[in-house]
């Protein structure tokens, strides 16, 4: 019942946010027919343009049909590449995607061992330490610290290359290592966070009453934290590690500008210098429906492991 | 020590079995926030096994602190001196390893607060079943077995369906059983109950009371028992202590106290408690009788006997220093300057 | 005035503050006077390292980057105060008609700034330039339409607190609306969250503009704009590499200078509060 509930709300969520990225780009002022063919453009090829593009049919007619083509994986054309844009995306995936998850381990693993370990040490010197460090790390721009982390590891170092992907297939140990500098800068900034969050909530379960039955049974200070602590503090901060995504996704996008990565950020950037709206939209649309997705699966999952959240249905 | 050298323990007293329990000028200083209160000042009390000592005072006397102490689970700053030894082994120092392999397994204890005591993610029965796998190394099957047959003994419905619940399925009377489960399931020798029926409604209270009475009296268990429920106590006790700012100011058997009262305190506490007198009595209309003033925080008790400023038999005296403890009759001794004064205590 | 002294005694407040009174000074002082004017190319000068003439050198194109630091310490505060402006007069007004009404407004205001909360912000912002064009107008009110969401949650939880206490009973035993008790009963009692929460979105909302115009998206020429500045600093990084340190330094000593304050803020408005860290 919960589950449906959720599944609802998750697919009208997607719902809306095709409406929302549709809207935006609909009420774009002017003809996009005539932006792409540009000023020289006589009046007969921008109708037929238009006429081609489906550009003249009444605004929710346009809705659906992007919609339903979204739904059957039919992205349409793009206008700048004259390619597919499915395999455009495709073919950015293959960057986004293993960055985007590089990140995101880094991320994790940094941020629960630290958080961890600066609740075990509160309030000693250790906790103090780690919370000043998160404290800066929050404040850096991740792409300030990409150009630092350039700096230091292309330019002096020479270690790993300042940008560019030279693509799996060919050179596979150099694509990963171009994927280095991004993900770390992603992850400083995103563990800064999660970090604190972690911490945070650990110190709360730590002070609950459940915690000193656990000593009063006999277990020790490690066999608190792992089998009583780490269990009740995992909720709040799945919950905010689900909302963080939004923000590594967006940091993605910004990052591969740093690094001149061929993602789905630059591509997104390329259509929109060349006025490629169906890209946009098509680019913005699966990254909101990645955020919305994995929102819903980190619902479903604080409610498997807290079984107390399927009670309350909002 | 090689066997044949080996040091018998000098029993000094042998008409009197070991104390279980033996606390001695136990001091306890806290960190709170208006700075450090000494929650516990120089405890003295003797449990012999078997026996149900009743720990009796109104909240912040520090009777929580002292079972606190006892567990070695005192919060974080807090500074202890003086001896707690259990069986024989000295409590106060002793590695958290040492003090690991009592906890829930030779001392058990209940908490006051069936609503936050048990973890909400773990089902019942794995939290029951843990100091049985901690302690005694049970597989998991037959722990889950010994679980059920725990939470069977403390008469909660459905046992062996409650076993895969959750705490918030359950009522606040039920999880209390499930925690009693949890303190006795390795067979403690000493129970400690810190306000094991505060919280429940009053029916439940008398249920949950007479289970741990009935459960105490089967395995010959020692218990300490926290509560400033005076006739619940009453009901229970072999012996009773009163607490008051932190020192003990009276102990001794139920009845003496109960009936003697001799601290000015006892006397209050006990005259305070409502009464139900029929309608027509004599004197059925009276007014609650209460006693002046507000316990004080820990971190504000006037020097000397913490109640001092509240006591209407006040002396200079009573500031000077903490009164020694006087003996009144047989093991029955409270701390007050003015006791042995002719005609103080009718 | 006794607030004033636990203040001054806690030291991320103290730090803070002094980090935002600067940049609040640097940009108070742009108006007045800047070591050159910001805007003055000198080619011949260009990529200068820092000397007695330029404090912090020259960019690319000869620009003195002391004076563009300065100048752009405006371009920050403008975009934080409209920005958060703008999410805490309709986010509040919105969470205080939620907690007022309860019932289906509350319930639909709650459903839009949850779904809001699900799309990826800087995301929008860059739709919404690619769709209107670039520049420093259509980006503060991007970044300030993701703020009200933010601020609509927290006033709405802070104003149920309120509404369950006794006065406000009281208030309404006596017969009066609920605007008046939102306005002159509640919205008085949940000041000082909004306060703690707008210094953080102010920072967040500096962080958004400089990503913003380190794409290209934000602030646009010849007006300074530390995001700009770092991509351009990008550029000649093989050249001059401490043209990246300083304006990046400037976003995130600005940055942490706020949420300092902000966290400063939080202890010592609410007490109660203080137990979270």
């Amino acid at each position: 019942m919960f589950f449906l509930k959720r599944f609802v709300t998750f697919i009208a969520t997607l719902f809306a946010a095709s409406v929302l990225i549709f809207a935006v780009q609909a009420v774009l002022p002017g003809n996009a027919a005539e932006v792409m063919l540009g000023t020289s453009a006589t009046p007969e090829a921008v109708q037929a343009l238009t006429r081609q593009l489906g550009l003249d049919r009444p605004v929710p007619v346009r809705y659906w049909r992007w919609a339903a083509g979204l739904c059957a994986a039919n992205l349409g054309t793009s206008v700048s590449y004259d390619t597919p844009i499915a395999d455009l995306i495709r073919e950015r995936l293959a960057v986004t995607v293993p960055l985007a998850a590089l990140a995101m381990v880094l991320t994790t693993i940094a941020s629960l061992a630290l958080g961890l370990y600066a609740a075990s040490q509160h309030p000693r010197s250790a906790d103090v330490g780690i919370m000043a460090l998160s404290q800066i790390g929050i404040a850096i721009p991740s792409f300030w610290f990409a150009i630092l982390l350039i700096l230091l590891f292309s330019v002096k170092l020479q270690w790993l290359p300042a940008g560019g992907f030279p693509g799996w297939q060919d050179e596979p140990v150099q694509a990963l290592k171009s994927l280095v500098l991004p993900a770390v800068a992603l992850a400083v900034v995103q563990s800064a966070i999660l970090t604190r969050i972690t911490r945070s909530a650990m110190l709360d379960v730590l002070r609950e009453d459940y915690v000193r039955t656990a000593r009063a049974k006999g277990l020790n200070r490690r066999q608190v934290l792992w089998r009583h602590g780490l269990r009740n503090a995992l909720v709040p901060v799945l919950t905010v590690m689900g909302l963080q995504f939004a923000n590594l996704l967006t940091g993605t996008v910004v990052i591969e500008n740093v690094f001149s990565l061929p993602g789905l950020g630059r591509l997104v950037f390329q259509a929109i210098a060349n006025r490629d709206m169906l890209v946009v939209q098509d680019v913005v649309m699966l990254l909101a429906g990645c955020v919305i997705a994995i929102n819903f699966v980190v619902d479903v999952g604080c409610a498997w492991v807290d079984p107390r959240l399927t009670l309350s249905a909002s | 020590m090689s066997a044949a050298g080996t040091i018998e323990r000098v029993d000094h007293d042998r008409t009197r079995p070991a104390a279980i329990l033996e606390v001695s000028r136990l001091t306890g200083t806290l960190n709170t926030a208006r700075g450090p209160a000494q929650a516990l000042r120089g405890i003295d009390l003797s449990l012999a096994p078997g026996q149900t000592l009743g720990l009796a005072g109104e909240s912040g006397c520090g009777k929580s602190m002292l079972a606190l102490a006892v567990m070695g689970l005192l919060p974080a700053g807090a500074q202890v001196s003086g001896s707690i030894r259990f069986q024989g082994q000295e409590l106060i120092g002793a590695s958290d390893a040492a003090l690991c392999r009592l906890r829930g397994n030779r001392i058990g204890m209940v908490f006051q607060e069936p609503m936050t005591t048990l973890n909400p993610l773990h089902r019942v029965g794995d939290q029951v079943a843990e100091p049985l796998r901690l302690h005694q190394g049970l597989s998991r099957a037959s722990a889950r077995a010994e679980a059920a047959r725990l939470l069977d003994r403390v008469r909660l419905p459905h046992a062996a369906q409650s076993l895969r619940a959750y705490p918030h399925q359950l009522s606040g009377g039920q999880r209390q059983r499930v925690t009693i489960a949890m303190a006795l399931a390795c067979g403690p020798d000493l129970l400690i109950a810190d306000e094991p029926t505060t919280a429940l409604d009053v029916t439940t209270q008398r249920e949950i009371l007479e289970l741990i009475n009935e459960l105490v009296a089967a395995s010959g268990m020692t218990l300490l028992m926290i509560s400033h429920d005076l006739d619940a106590l009453a009901r229970i006790a072999d012996r009773m202590m009163v607490m008051y700012g932190g020192s003990v100011v009276e102990s001794g058997p139920l009845d003496a106290v109960v009936t003697e009262r001799a601290h000015p305190y006892t006397r209050g506490l006990f005259a305070a408690r409502p009464r139900w007198s029929a309608l027509g009595e004599q004197g059925a209309k009276r007014r609650l009788q209460t006693i002046p003033g507000r316990v004080p925080e820990l971190a504000d008790l006037p020097p000397g006997c913490a109640f001092s400023n509240r006591c209407a038999w006040t002396l200079d005296a009573c500031r000077a220093g903490l009164p020694a403890a006087l003996a009144i009759g047989p093991q029955h001794e409270a701390r007050c300057v003015r006791l042995n004064e002719p005609g103080f205590r009718s | 005035m006794r607030w004033l002294e636990r203040a001054w005694r806690h030291p991320g407040f103290v730090t803070g503050t002094a980090l935002v009174g600067l940049l609040v000074g640097a940009a108070l002082l742009s108006f007045a006077w800047t070591p050159y004017p910001y805007a003055e190319l000198d080619i011949p000068h260009k990529l200068a390292p820092v000397s007695n003439a330029h404090w912090l050198g020259t960019d690319s194109l000869g620009r003195d980057i002391a004076s563009l630091l300065i100048v752009g310490a405006r371009n920050s505060i403008a975009v934080g105060l409209i920005a958060v402006g703008i999410g805490v007069t309709f986010g509040v007004a919105l969470g205080l008609l939620a907690a007022a009404r309860r019932g289906w407004v509350e319930e639909l205001i709650m459903r839009l700034s949850d779904f809001t909360f699900a799309f990826p912000a800087l995301l929008t912002a860059i739709m919404l330039t690619a769709v209107y064009g670039p520049g420093l107008a259509i980006s503060i009110v991007a970044i300030g339409i993701f703020n009200v969401p933010v601020f609509a949650r927290i006033a709405r939880s802070a104003a149920l607190a309120v509404w369950s206490r006794e006065f406000v009973l009281a208030s309404r035993a006596c017969g009066r609306g609920p605007w008046h008790i939102s306005l002159h009963h509640v919205l008085p009692n949940i000041m000082p969250v909004l306060i703690v929460q707008a210094t953080i979105q102010f920072a967040v909302a500096i962080l958004a503009e400089a990503a913003l115009s380190y794409l290209g998206l934000g602030t646009q020429p010849p007006q300074p704009s530390w995001g700009r500045m770092l991509n351009e600093a990008q550029q000649m990084l093989f050249q001059a590499p401490w043209l990246a340190v300083y304006p990046g330094l400037a976003i995130a000593l600005t940055v942490l200078g706020l949420n300092l304050m902000g966290d400063g803020l939080r202890d010592l408005l609410d007490p109660r509060l203080a137990r979270q860290r």
